[in-house]
């Protein structure tokens, strides 16, 4: 991998993917709570990659008909967070939130509203966390739902080129006892990526300034 | 004492989320739900509406703008934020404005412990 500008070092690259796990964690124990269900994480994954790279790590098994809830964000870095699955399971994920008694035509009715606030909730928790760890604080939209192919969903076509390099940060989730599995993911500007840099070199001095012995 | 508790949400699953926690922890409690702040003032300024319950992320008007709106004619009425948003400068602007803040997913705890205080603070007002 070649990036001229501000490519992160392996200390860095483990502190990124700590935070995104402590935010992703947060999204996922909300999930959780709303499915009522046990969620199952993967390690997160931080990687600098193109547009048009992180939008086929989205498209596994080659399913291509995907939706994504997303949100935009700004403050000390900004990008986008997107909660993304197979169209084929969206129907079922939102059953698994308003409850099993709904109706199939209650179902659909609501699966614009329930998408976005699910979205909303857990990206929120996501990014809401992110902020508190690194003491900053950002800005996010109203959450929007985009449906298509990877390519589609991090516009790759877009005003930023899909040969544009950005930071991705990805974690993928199952619902255990529903067939419903998908991925919570990060998406942050290149531009952004020394204040990024900033950042994360202070949430690391300030773990190496903590007395020993403390914990938490 | 029943109370009549206003929601203030543009979601209409949070909505629901929220009015059923209510009708399990108050059931004779009196809602009343708005889709957005203009509504919401206009049900406030009605003066029948005891306690609101108001998201924060909402296209135009934010609950916490809403939040100061109503503080300019209501400074006691008590009022929490709802939202996922749990940076510590949202809580910190809630509490500012004398507002509680409920973290979303809602919890029947952390709203019956809300709607308990608020309860108390009515009481206090009109003894």
């Amino acid at each position: 991998m070649t990036v001229d500008t501000g490519e992160l070092t392996d200390i860095e690259q483990d502190a990124l993917a700590e935070i995104a796990n402590m935010g992703v964690s947060r999204a996922a124990s909300n999930l959780r709570q709303m499915v009522g269900e046990q969620v199952l994480l993967s390690v997160p994954s931080v990687k600098i990659v193109t547009r048009e790279a992180a939008s086929k790590l989205v498209e596994r098994e080659n399913v291509t008909k995907l939706v994504a809830v997303q949100q935009s964000f700004e403050g000390p870095f900004a990008g986008r967070a997107l909660l993304i699955f197979p169209e084929a399971q969206s129907l079922e994920l939102v059953r698994s939130i308003v409850g099993d008694q709904h109706s199939l035509e209650d179902v659909i009715d609501l699966e614009q509203e329930a998408l976005a606030e699910t979205g909303n909730i857990i990206l929120n928790g996501c990014l809401a966390t992110i902020a508190n760890v690194l003491h900053r604080t950002m800005r996010m939209s109203l959450p929007s739902i985009v449906r298509g192919d990877g390519a589609t969903l991090f516009e790759v076509q877009g005003p930023a080129s899909g040969g544009q390099f950005v930071l991705f940060l990805y974690i993928d989730f199952n619902i255990k006892k529903r067939d419903v599995h998908g991925f919570i993911a990060l998406l942050m500007d290149l531009p952004s990526i020394a204040a990024l840099k900033t950042i994360v070199n202070d949430f690391i001095n300030a773990i190496e300034k903590q007395p020993s012995g403390h914990v938490g | 004492m029943q109370y009549k508790v206003l929601i203030v949400d543009d979601s209409k699953l949070a909505r629901m989320v929220m009015a059923s926690a209510l009708r399990r922890i108050r059931p004779d409690w009196a809602l009343v739900e708005t889709t957005n702040a203009a509504e919401a003032l206009t049900a406030v300024s009605g003066g029948a509406v005891d306690i609101a319950l108001i998201d924060f992320n909402m296209p135009g008007i934010d609950g916490l703008e809403l939040v100061a709106s109503i503080r300019k004619t209501h400074p006691n009425m008590p009022v929490a934020v709802v939202s996922a948003n749990v940076q510590n400068e949202i809580i910190g602007r809630a509490r500012e404005l004398n507002a509680g803040f409920v973290p979303k997913p809602l919890t029947d705890e952390a709203l019956a412990a809300f709607l308990s205080g608020a309860a108390l603070r009515l009481k206090k007002v009109t003894p």
